[in-house]
């Protein structure tokens, strides 16, 4: 088998389309293209037939009582929005206070900075050094003024896998709405709503091979029965959820999508941990000073991401151009500032910059994963030849004692 | 991000990557930036006792923006005087490379670097000046 240049290992940030979802979405934008809202003809009753085995399908794969449990969005973005600012707007009465972590995505983040903005208190609950909330850290912030509890279940930089079970038995027992932002973990690590006592959860199709544009919230009917302030005014669709006519074919293939899911993820998990950890020893027996960042044993399969120490990120990503990755560093992001997930673990920010984020999917394979080793190797050994700091280091100079007239 | 092809050029085949002895007397070494940046330079410059800069090395932890920075810096150190190195702008550098907006920074930290090394030979120039002065004439009274 030959390589395909480039090579893509940032599954993380998107996923390319299984052509199995493709195949089962193509109906739906040529012939049957109807508005699932259409109740007077059979192009509406077809596209909404295939709409409503989606939410069927789904729903089971993340273990709801039932398909009316499914809001179609545009994706995870707008669920975390729908999810914070709905549950606000509706309970706010109630308290106003909503307790999350430092980690999670800036959907969640800046849904909460506006909650705060109008007057809500938020307690941003902090990870440890391995990049996982800790249960009675989320207990302690809890007051009798809080609504929503809203806590990831995978994070995007590390891979860390949060304890949800645990979580949303301090919630349930409390009374206090438990959201999670699902979208990495999703098909990856096992995530059932009942389980875990999950009352609202945002997924998303292109992170599993499905489409970009198409999410979901999850908006648990029974036990309690949740209720939302709309965040999309309309024609009240999505039992009034959610107005906006639906996205059909990209609903096919997110539902598409989870199936082969259920049906393939835990050997696929499996696979992608084998590779995973063949890359990672490929380093650590290869070059010193590589660090892990996050958990090992309560990550993602696909997910690797290293501090290559005295190496600067976006550098190393010039190096193996013909690779796809990506990197906590300042100068990857508009901003310049270093990986906000790192930090919040307590990374040192020069260790921030030096970190690389493989995510391997579906579609990468053994040769790819030698030839990143190989190419990463190498370049790393290049670049620390041209690092001041790595000569320094060598030299048996401590970094941090040195007085850095930054400018 | 879209690198120029003067930047991937530098970056690929970096000019003078290396180290002089920071204690030779003809040696100026300039250290700027952080690592809790994601940027810091070490530029040296070996200088001619005529005052000329006979040659440069680098070591840039950072971008490839800012290894390139550091890089072109180098090549145009050598054969210049003190005085006119100290001319060389942010500005003409970000120029060659055609460094976007959110890069000049890189360009800046690579003109820091070299005058951090021209005050540091220079610097050590006038603490061997000063040494190598005869001690100052006491004047004795004469017996007749």
């Amino acid at each position: 088998m030959s390589l395909k240049f480039p090579i893509y290992m940032d599954n993380h940030a998107t996923t390319p389309l299984d052509p199995r979802v493709l195949e089962a979405m193509l109906p739906y934008f040529n012939s049957d293209f109807g508005n699932a809202a259409s109740r007077t003809h059979v192009f509406g009753w077809r596209a909404e037939t295939a709409v409503d085995a989606a939410r069927d399908g789904i729903a089971r794969f993340i273990g709801a009582e039932s398909g009316k449990e499914i809001v179609f969005t545009s994706g995870a973005t707008e669920s975390d929005n729908l999810a914070i600012k709905g549950v606000a707007e509706y309970y706010g009465a109630k308290g106003k206070h909503v307790v999350t972590t430092t980690i999670e995505h800036k959907a969640v983040l800046d849904s909460c900075k506006r909650l705060e903005k109008e007057g809500f208190e938020v307690t941003y609950v902090p990870a440890n050094k391995e990049g996982i909330v800790e249960p009675e850290a989320i207990e302690r912030a809890l007051t009798d003024k809080t609504i929503l509890v809203s806590v990831m279940l995978a994070n995007n930089e590390v891979g860390t896998i949060q304890p949800l079970e645990a979580i949303g038995a301090i919630t349930k027992k409390r009374g206090i709405l438990f959201h999670s932002d699902a979208v990495q973990g999703l098909g990856k690590t096992p995530f059932d709503v009942r389980r875990m006592n999950v009352d609202l959860a945002s997924i998303t199709a292109h992170k599993i091979y499905g489409p970009k544009g198409v999410g979901a919230l999850y908006v648990r009917r029974s036990k309690p029965r949740v209720r939302l302030s709309a965040q999309m005014d309309g024609g009240g669709h999505e039992r009034g959820n959610r107005s906006g006519t639906l996205n059909v074919p990209g609903i096919v293939g997110f539902a598409k999508a989870c199936e082969i899911m259920e049906r393939e993820g835990k050997e696929e998990a499996e696979k992608l941990r084998r590779l995973r950890d063949r890359l990672h020893h490929r380093f650590t027996s290869e070059l010193d000073h590589v660090l892990l960042n996050g958990s090992l044993e309560h990550r993602l399969p696909g997910n690797l991401n290293v501090s290559f120490a005295f190496v600067e990120g976006e550098g190393l990503m010039m190096a193996i151009k013909d690779v796809a990755v990506s990197s906590g560093s300042a100068c990857t992001s508009a901003s310049l500032e270093p990986s906000y997930v790192l930090r919040s673990m307590g990374l040192d920010e020069d260790l921030a910059h030096s970190s690389i984020r493989f995510g391997l999917g579906r579609f990468n394979t053994e040769e790819e994963v030698d030839y990143v080793a190989d190419l990463v190797i190498a370049k790393v050994k290049k670049l620390r030849d041209m690092s001041p700091l790595y000569e320094m280091h060598q030299q048996g100079i401590d970094i941090k004692s040195i007085q850095w007239a930054a400018h | 991000m879209a690198y120029s092809e003067k930047v991937i050029e530098h970056y690929e085949n970096p000019k003078n990557v290396g180290s002089f002895d920071p204690n030779d007397s003809s040696v100026g070494t300039g250290l700027v930036g952080a690592p809790a940046c994601g940027d810091v330079m070490r530029l040296q410059i070996k200088v001619s006792p005529q005052g000329l800069i006979e040659d440069a090395r680098f070591k840039t932890f950072g971008c490839g923006s800012a290894i390139a920075s550091s890089s072109l810096a180098t090549e145009w150190l050598k054969g210049k005087s003190l005085d006119e190195a100290e001319t060389i702008a942010n500005s003409q550098i970000a120029e060659e490379l055609s460094l976007p907006p959110v890069k000049i920074h890189c360009s800046v930290l690579a003109e820091d670097a070299i005058k951090s090394a021209i005050i540091d030979y220079r610097k050590k120039r006038a603490a061997v000046e000063t040494l190598s002065e005869p001690p100052p004439v006491v004047a004795t009274e004469k017996h007749a």
